[in-house]
């Protein structure tokens, strides 16, 4: 799936760690500039490999790797000056102050020392009134801020955010989308992994579906839950049916045991189904077949989720 | 134009810096702690029933080799913790991930610890002024002498640090091999005065080299020709550069 200029292409990228697990499988990837980008997966799917061999903490066996038009086999100095990483585990120096990390990151990444930029980052993240404490005293949820601080203070264009919220409690997880949002907003392309399939939904634009080391499908978000979504209809009917009468036969239902329960499932994730739904009770009121409730429900990303890795599996 | 991002080396640098004097106590005042020690058992004490060293006074016949006998121990700890304690708690992802080489890292690495080898030495040095009376016959080539032997600790260091995957590995060989083979190297006695096979049985320990470079900055006399102490100094840094290279080409225990 080619996108035009993107700002980051990955093509047959392999990596075999000694012991011979094969994390990562052929992996063709594009990346739109300024779209977020949710790489969803179960454990082990090779999603942090990915990010590492980006990244430069992993050396890929196979398979090229360009971002921002610059081969990171050749010209890594300059493209990893342009990429940020907040990495998933909570690795942070205990003992230095959230100041002094964060200025480190900046002349680290080949910045020179702009304190005012540093604190526009810090109060963005509410970290400014800790910023002479060490790291160490801080919150698991303020850690994980001062690694977003750490990633963002070289300004990078590329920003991988490996499972920003895990281990984060609700209030907090909000505001990182926030954050997230405003960055961008900011022009910042970003690419994250999580297990909250909530996140991807609400702030992907485009979902890739990653798994034993190979990406099994890449869509813009709209466009995978109306591919790959339906709607499901619960209809509580007031006497049993004895059949299906044949003027419902035009829509895809079933009957439950008990023969008191309609149960329709069809069209997308994207509406269709629920006009079709509404044009379903119509053809029930027409028959004469009352019912007592009706529920309707789109498929969530999750259920695409669940659905699709449940058929690789059985494949 | 050879790659180099100046600003990453002056970061890695300024912290590395910033790590000593954070351990200050550590870093600084144990070696002073340590020296007075020595000085007042060898220096003062039984130093005064000494005979002197090929002219040299005892006490200040001392001063090289514990120089050299702290500094070694320190500059090779101090590098192995500061590259060991990133990979420990993960941290080093940044160090990966950020636009520098082996260039970047090792120029801010090692010239953080030739910085510290140098303020090191010189605390011991006014530590030892507080004991004896010396006079450096060389200083500058004292300083040079310093600086090299702290770089290639700090190098050697840095190995170890990468090398290691305990923190028990981490302390082995400061102190199960530098600190006696400084001791054996003619850090109390001129070797030469040892008895044969002995004599020639110690040269083979390389620390007796770098002992008596130093003490030929300072006194004007040495064990071996200084271009030998000066020639091994320089090979044994070439040496560690090379391994070091070889480490961040391969990725070593530094990326899978």
């Amino acid at each position: 799936m080619a996108v035009s200029d993107p700002i980051l292409s990955i093509r047959g990228l392999a990596k075999t760690y000694r012991g011979g697990t094969r994390a990562l499988d052929g992996v063709d990837l594009d990346i739109r500039r300024g779209e977020i980008f949710a790489l969803l997966g179960p454990n082990g799917a090779g999603k942090t490999t990915l990010i590492g061999a980006v990244c430069g903490l992993v050396r890929p066996s196979a398979g090229s790797i360009h971002a921002f038009g610059l081969d990171l086999a050749r010209d890594w100095r300059a493209a990893r000056a342009r990429i940020g990483l907040v990495p998933q585990e909570l690795a942070t120096d205990m003992f230095e102050t959230v100041w002094r990390a964060v200025s480190y990151s900046q002349g680290l990444f080949g910045r020179r020392r702009d304190p005012e930029r540093l604190e526009a980052i810090l109060k963005a993240l509410s970290l400014w009134d800790k910023k002479d404490a060490q790291i160490r005293a801080l919150s698991g949820g303020m850690k994980r801020r001062v690694l977003i601080a750490k990633a963002l203070a070289h300004e990078p264009d590329l920003l991988f955010l490996d499972e920003p919220t895990a281990g984060v409690d609700v209030e907090l997880r909000k505001g990182m989308w926030e954050q997230i949002a405003a960055l961008k907003q900011r022009g910042v392309t970003i690419i994250l992994t999580t297990h909250y399939i909530e996140e991807a939904e609400l702030m992907a634009d485009r979902v890739g579906i990653i798994r034993g080391g190979r990406i099994l499908m890449v869509d813009d978000k709209e466009a995978m839950m109306e591919r790959l979504g339906t709607t499901e209809a619960v209809i509580d009917l007031a006497a049993p049916l004895a059949a299906m009468p044949a003027a419902l036969g035009r829509f895809h239902l079933e009957l439950s045991p008990d023969r008191t329960r309609l149960v329709y499932r069809g069209g997308t994730g994207a509406g269709g189904g629920r006009a079709e739904v509404a044009r379903l009770t119509q053809a029930l009121v027409q028959a004469g077949i009352a019912y007592v409730s009706l529920d309707i429900r789109d498929s969530s990303l999750e259920d695409i989720f669940v659905d699709l890795l449940g058929r690789e599996e059985a494949a | 134009m050879i790659p180099f991002n100046l600003t990453s080396a002056l970061a890695i640098y300024r912290r590395e810096m910033a790590r000593a004097f954070r351990t200050a106590f550590q870093s600084l005042i144990a070696p002073v702690l340590t020296t007075a020690l020595y000085f007042v058992v060898f220096g003062s004490v039984i130093g005064t029933r000494m005979e002197p060293v090929g002219g040299v006074p005892y006490g200040a016949f001392i001063i090289p080799g514990l120089v050299m006998l702290t500094m070694l121990g320190e500059t090779t700890s101090n590098a192995s913790f500061g590259i060991y304690m990133p990979r420990f708690t993960g941290t080093i992802y940044e160090l990966l991930s950020a636009p520098v080489g082996v260039a970047e890292t090792l120029a801010g690495f090692v010239g953080a610890a030739m910085t510290k080898g140098l303020i090191l030495a010189a605390i011991i040095l006014l530590t030892a002024r507080l004991f004896v009376d010396y006079t450096i016959a060389d200083p500058l080539l004292a300083v040079i002498y310093i600086m090299l032997v702290a770089a290639a600790f700090a190098l050697f260091g840095f190995i170890l640090g990468i090398w290691a995957d305990s923190f028990e590995k981490l302390g082995i060989i400061p102190v199960l091999v530098l600190t006696p083979l400084t001791f054996l190297g003619g850090t109390f006695y001129s070797i030469r005065d040892l008895p044969a096979p002995w004599d020639r049985i110690a040269l083979a320990n390389p620390i007796a080299f770098l002992v008596s470079g130093l003490r030929h900055a300072f006194y004007g006399t040495a064990d071996v020709p200084f271009a030998l102490s000066l020639g091994l100094t320089l090979g044994f840094l070439l040496a560690c550069v090379i391994v070091i290279a070889v480490i961040f080409r391969t990725g070593w225990r530094l990326r899978e």
